[in-house]
């Protein structure tokens, strides 16, 4: 919403400055998003008199002129032919930037004389091409005015973003009403006088929505016959030019001068051009409207239109049509000030895809006790500045009367906001808002105006003398703090990803946050593509379906940082993914990916390698995986570890974590190559996926005491025994059958070497592991050792099949 | 000089030659081995008469003692030297740069590192941290909010939406995180006080705007808090956030559905030099909105405003990440870029707390 500040001052009387003006409209919350003040740029540029010209000695075409400042005499070489002794003209003093031509003037000598300014011409100061002469004043131009003030240019504009309760301050007269509250200055609005008609309106007004009268709950209509349409007078195109609208005739200017006046959007048809009576009715499937925009659009059963005998005139409340408009040729003029449905403005509006100042304000809600006076007040205008004879009003429907009474409370003040006010001092500011108060402190009743659509209960008086009197007078108050140490808040979901985050920053991976929404392909590449997980209006293609898994972002991160040079990546991010729409389809995971030589400790060629960097493998993802689960507290001791994992993994280098049959806590692996791919990147890259909220729940513990220590004081022994096994039997299988075949004693195993060869037979292996033994009373006897070593080399045969490696 | 002086001196010398040990065995197998010199002395002892015994026992048996005693010593200064010449080979070259370790190479991203803030100072106020899903029904991101349907508020939010489902609603990407005051309040008796981090979705993107963004929302609900509570509260969270002694803060009135009376907040700054310093200065600066609780969300909660009242308020978590660390580009959070990452982002141990500071 845009107004002048002399525009403002036709309804408010005020002395207050610029500044106090944008100050205060911010602190009521009319935010004030710019002030442009035309006059400042051209500041410097005031009326001089030319005390003499005189011929320059060493330059027949130029003049050296004295010229009077009013505080001080400046001598300037001046070329222009029409410089003359006693003249008024336009002066620049040195140090002024001149925006015709871009030149910063500064003192200087021409032909050897002193010049220090410029007395300027029209094309100088970026006004006109004239360039023939200096500007050559009225001669009862006081010197040292301002030359923006006699252009008329010195009225600075405001630009205010207006929130969507407030549709009364989409009119200048709302917002010194708010101004005026707040002890800015007096507001001296004038009510439009009635305006009696001469005759009664020619054209009928039939409203014919049946059931849904409230789409339009009334329709005033009056003729003036006679006018003379064409420009509007300058202060009226001035003021629409300031605030970035373009005149277009008296009619058509006199409506948009009322809506932003008194935010009372209005419509002119030219009588000549509409056939027969109006009807208000539903738009027809098929029906079209060429409108004043100059574009075509088609209506239907949920668009209301204004209409005659030949079809759709005008979409209501939005916008008029072409074909009935008004221009320089109008002679009797249709004026419509109507009422319309919030709702059905808005959805309408938005399905045509027009943004109209009058969509914008019906849309907010218009004042409708306004609706009569405001067409009163147009069509006085339009006999002002366009002559003719104006009809009597012709109203169809009625005008509604919300009355809106509420019961004040002035303790509800002090109780939601602390303010400690004199009900005096409430009731003051309600009343200059225009609400009316009767009643005292216990009993006061207030009526809303019937400007204030968003005023509705006892909240909403109390939100009006808070804005009014300001949140710097309410007075800080702590809020007590709750008895004692403060408890722990998180959830353990909440624990669970800040430890996930901490521990993979530990392993040296970098967080990313990357997009909840990635490409479609990429989506289905990783199990999702979901229809009802695609976003209706997508920013891009790059950006249309909610992420299945955290991966594909992930990887795509880590080939754009390779593409600039940085290969070895290691990211990861805790986040969600989406199954479905529903809450519980949402799920927490931490997922990360390592590309290059980005392992654990340390990337890069280096002296250590010599030279020769390791490449990431799945059993950096799987370590990564693992330290998760072990600092969630996942018991990581009895998880199973599966060969494979999902699609987007290389088959036979991926792995699953499972906790039972049924819960996957984790996948790893290579990344599949028929992914990167997809993908369109390069390999191996490798990744991991921990699903945080599928850990067990931790059992309620009595205490915190930690069991007590189990530590012998007899020697471990340790024992290495070789397995020959089939070659696809997982090594995973045999350390967790030697380390079953006695829970007590066998504290530890672990593989230290695996080979292949011919030496061991087609399709079989060896996997030698080492076993630690824990004897518990006394120390092992040989036999005793014997005994236990045949337990395990029996477990192992028994669940692997394998044989001891002769 | 005696004979024995004479041997005396002489082994000694041979001691004090030997270069090695095994030299210096040598000499001592020569003089006290089974045959050795002072050994076949001693073993003439036995011969001798008592008074002769009594003056060349001692003086043998001393011999013998010293020079054992020299023996030692020169075997210990041999060891020396070997040790010394042993370590002279090991040497290696400790300038050799190492690989960065892992602990130093990772990072946590700023937006976690504030949200990990936030929860340490809100914690202390005895604030609840509530989430809740990022796809969202109507009722819970708008209806319930006191944004009814055609409210030029849906408009301006720029929703993402999803298609339209069997029974005609749509699911939408929440736009904030009020959604999460919704959910709180339908599941917790007051008094209520929470924090709800998290992601939120508009569609629009350009210089200052993407698609997807953190905001931090805090609800109070009971039976007494009120505007002044409000203003407390936020004073203390933005000096304690931003690490300054003193913050000035401007309230403007302003409008949110959910909240009446509504405010936009601004503190003072200084963006003189080349940092933005908060709390110094008199430039303001935008920095969050807040509201009493509107009587309609607390209807649409199954909360009576005639007896509860409360106040919520919310922020960008980009947006104080920025203010607070410097990042130039709302957009870089987002990009993946490693660069960026490892300049902003925080070490894995640099744990948020206010007994160790906030950050370090």
């Amino acid at each position: 919403m845009k107004f002048t500040l002399s525009w403002l001052k036709e309804h408010l009387d005020t002395e207050a400055s610029i500044a106090e003006i944008a100050e205060k409209l911010s602190l009521i919350g009319l935010e004030v998003e710019e002030v442009v003040d035309p006059a400042k740029k051209l500041a410097a540029f005031r009326v001089v008199h030319v005390v003499s010209a005189e011929q320059h000695p060493n330059a027949d075409r130029l003049r050296v002129c004295v010229v009077d400042t009013g505080t001080e005499k400046l001598q300037v070489v001046c070329g222009a032919p029409n410089a003359r002794a006693g003249m008024k003209g336009v002066f620049a003093p040195s140090g002024t930037h001149i925006p015709g031509t871009g030149i910063d003037l500064k003192p200087t000598k021409i032909r050897g004389v002193d010049s220090n300014g410029m007395l300027v011409s029209e094309r100088e100061m970026g006004l006109s091409d004239e360039h023939d002469g200096i500007i050559d004043l009225d001669p009862d131009a006081a010197v040292g005015t301002p030359f923006a003030e006699i252009l008329g240019l010195d009225d600075p504009v405001f630009d205010v973003a207006i929130t969507p309760n407030r549709p009364d301050a989409l009119g200048v007269s709302g917002i010194a009403r708010d101004l005026a509250a707040v002890g800015l200055g007096t507001l001296k609005t004038k009510e439009p006088a009635r305006l009696k008609g001469d005759f009664p309106c020619p054209v009928g007004v039939t409203l014919d929505l049946g059931a849904d009268a409230d789409l339009c709950p009334a329709f005033a209509l009056r003729l003036v016959r006679g006018v003379k349409n064409g420009p509007s007078p300058d202060w009226l195109k001035r003021r629409l030019e300031a605030i970035g609208l373009r005149p277009i005739n008296a009619l058509v200017d006199i409506t948009n001068f009322m809506t932003y006046d008194r935010n009372r959007p209005l419509h002119v048809f030219d009588a000549a051009k509409v056939s027969g009576n109006l009807v208000v009715r539903r738009g027809r499937k098929g029906e079209e409207i060429l409108a004043l925009d100059g574009k075509t659009y088609e209506v239907d059963e949920d668009v209301v239109v204004i209409a005659d005998d030949k079809g759709v005139e005008s979409l209501a409340g939005i916008m008029g049509g072409e074909e009935s408009g008004c221009d320089e040729a109008t002679v009797d003029v249709l004026i419509e000030s109507a009422l319309w449905d919030t709702g059905n403005v808005a959805r309408s509006g938005r399905r045509l895809g027009i943004n109209s100042d009058a969509r914008y304000r019906f849309e907010r809600g218009v004042d409708p006790a306004f609706t009569v006076p405001g067409l009163d007040m147009a069509t006085s205008m339009v006999l002002e500045l366009c002559g003719g004879e104006a009809s009597e009003t012709t109203i169809a429907g009625a005008i509604p009367d919300p009355a809106k009474i509420i019961e004040f409370k002035p303790a509800e003040v002090k109780r939601l906001t602390g303010l400690d006010i004199p009900f005096i001092e409430m009731r003051q500011i309600l009343e200059h808002l225009g609400f009316w108060a009767t009643g005292e402190a216990d009993n006061c009743r207030v009526a809303v105006p019937s400007w204030r659509p968003d005023v509705h209960e006892l909240a909403d008086l109390v939100e009006e003398i808070t804005r009014i009197v300001g949140v710097d007078r309410v007075p800080t108050v702590p809020l007590a703090r709750l008895p004692g140490v403060a408890k722990p808040v998180l959830t353990l979901l909440q624990t669970r990803e800040r430890l996930a985050r901490r521990t993979l920053a530990g392993r040296g991976l970098v967080e990313a946050v990357t997009w909840s929404f990635i490409a479609r392909p990429h989506a289905e590449a990783f199990g999702g593509g979901k229809p009802e997980l695609a976003l209706s209006n997508p920013i891009s293609s790059e950006m249309s379906d909610m992420r299945p898994s955290l991966l594909p972002e992930l990887l795509l991160a880590g080939q754009r940082n390779a593409d600039r040079g940085f290969a070895d990546v290691a990211l990861f991010e805790v986040g969600a993914t989406y199954r479905g729409e529903r809450p519980e389809d949402q799920e927490a995971l931490a997922a990360g990916m390592r590309r290059g030589s980005a392992k654990p400790a340390g990337a890069g060629r280096h002296w250590s390698n010599a030279g020769k960097p390791g490449v990431v493998d799945v059993f950096d993802a799987k370590a990564d995986a693992l330290d998760v689960l072990a600092q969630l507290g996942a018991p990581v001791d009895s998880v199973q570890i599966e060969q494979g994992a999902a699609p987007w993994y290389h088959p036979g280098r991926s792995g699953t974590i499972r906790l039972g049959p049924r819960v996957v806590l984790a996948q790893f692996g290579e990344i599949h190559p028929a992914t990167l791919e997809t993908l369109d990147i390069a390999g191996p890259v490798v990744g991991f996926e921990v699903y945080l909220d599928r850990l067990p729940v931790p059992k309620a513990k009595a205490t915190r005491a930690k069991p007590p220590l189990d530590a012998s004081d007899l020697m471990p022994v340790s024992r290495d025994f070789a397995f020959v096994v089939d070659a696809a039997t997982p090594a995973g299988e045999i350390v967790r059958a030697a380390r079953g075949a006695d829970r007590q004693l066998v504290t530890g195993a672990s593989v230290f070497d695996v080979f292949e060869g011919a030496s061991i037979g087609e399709g079989r292996k060896s996997v030698a592991i080492e076993v630690t033994i824990q004897p518990r009373e006394r120390t092992f006897t040989d036999e005793e050792i014997e005994e236990i070593s045949g337990k395990i080399v029996a477990a192992v045969q028994k669940k692997t099949g394998g044989s001891l490696r002769g | 000089m005696s004979e024995i002086e004479q041997l005396e001196a002489d082994l000694k010398r041979r001691v004090g030659a030997a270069d090695s040990e095994a030299a210096l065995e040598a000499v001592r197998v020569e003089a006290l081995g089974k045959k050795g010199s002072v050994s076949e002395l001693l073993k003439g002892l036995g011969k001798m008469s008592p008074e002769e015994r009594q003056v060349m026992g001692p003086a043998l048996n001393g011999l013998k003692e010293r020079l054992n005693d020299e023996i030692a010593g020169r075997r210990q200064a041999l060891k020396a030297v070997e040790l010394e010449r042993r370590l002279a080979t090991e040497t290696v070259d400790v300038s050799l740069p190492l690989q960065e370790s892992a602990l130093s190479a990772g990072r946590i991203h700023p937006v976690s590192q504030v949200m990990d803030e936030l929860t340490a100072i809100f914690a202390d106020m005895g604030f609840e941290v509530a989430e809740g899903p990022h796809i969202e029904d109507d009722f819970h991101n708008f209806t319930a909010l006191n944004i009814p349907a055609d409210h030029p508020a849906r408009a301006e939010m720029d929703t993402f939406y999803f298609p339209e489902g069997e029974d005609g609603a749509r699911m939408m990407l929440r736009t904030h995180t009020s959604p999460v005051q919704i959910r709180t309040m339908l599941n917790k008796e007051p008094p209520i006080r929470v924090i709800a981090p998290g992601r939120v979705y508009r569609c629009d993107y350009d210089q200052t705007h993407t698609p997807m963004f953190h905001q931090v929302e805090g609800l109070v609900i009971d039976e007494k808090a009120h505007l002044g509570h409000l203003k407390w509260i936020l004073e203390e969270f933005l000096k304690a956030f931003f690490e300054v002694d003193e913050v000035k803060m401007r309230f403007r009135a302003s409008h949110f559905p959910f909240t009446e009376p509504s405010m936009e907040v601004d503190i003072n700054c200084d963006r003189s030099g080349k940092e933005l310093k908060i709390g110094e200065g008199d430039d303001w600066l935008e920095i969050l909105g807040c509201g009493m609780v509107h009587p309609n969300v607390l209807r649409a909660c199954k909360l009576d405003p005639a007896r509860y009242q409360g106040f919520a308020w919310g922020m960008g978590i980009d947006r104080i990440a920025m203010l607070k660390y410097g990042m130039p580009d709302l957009r870089a959070f987002f990009s993946g870029d490693l660069r960026w990452l490892r300049h902003y982002g925080f070490a894995s141990l640099d744990l948020p707390s206010l007994a160790g500071g906030l950050s370090r």
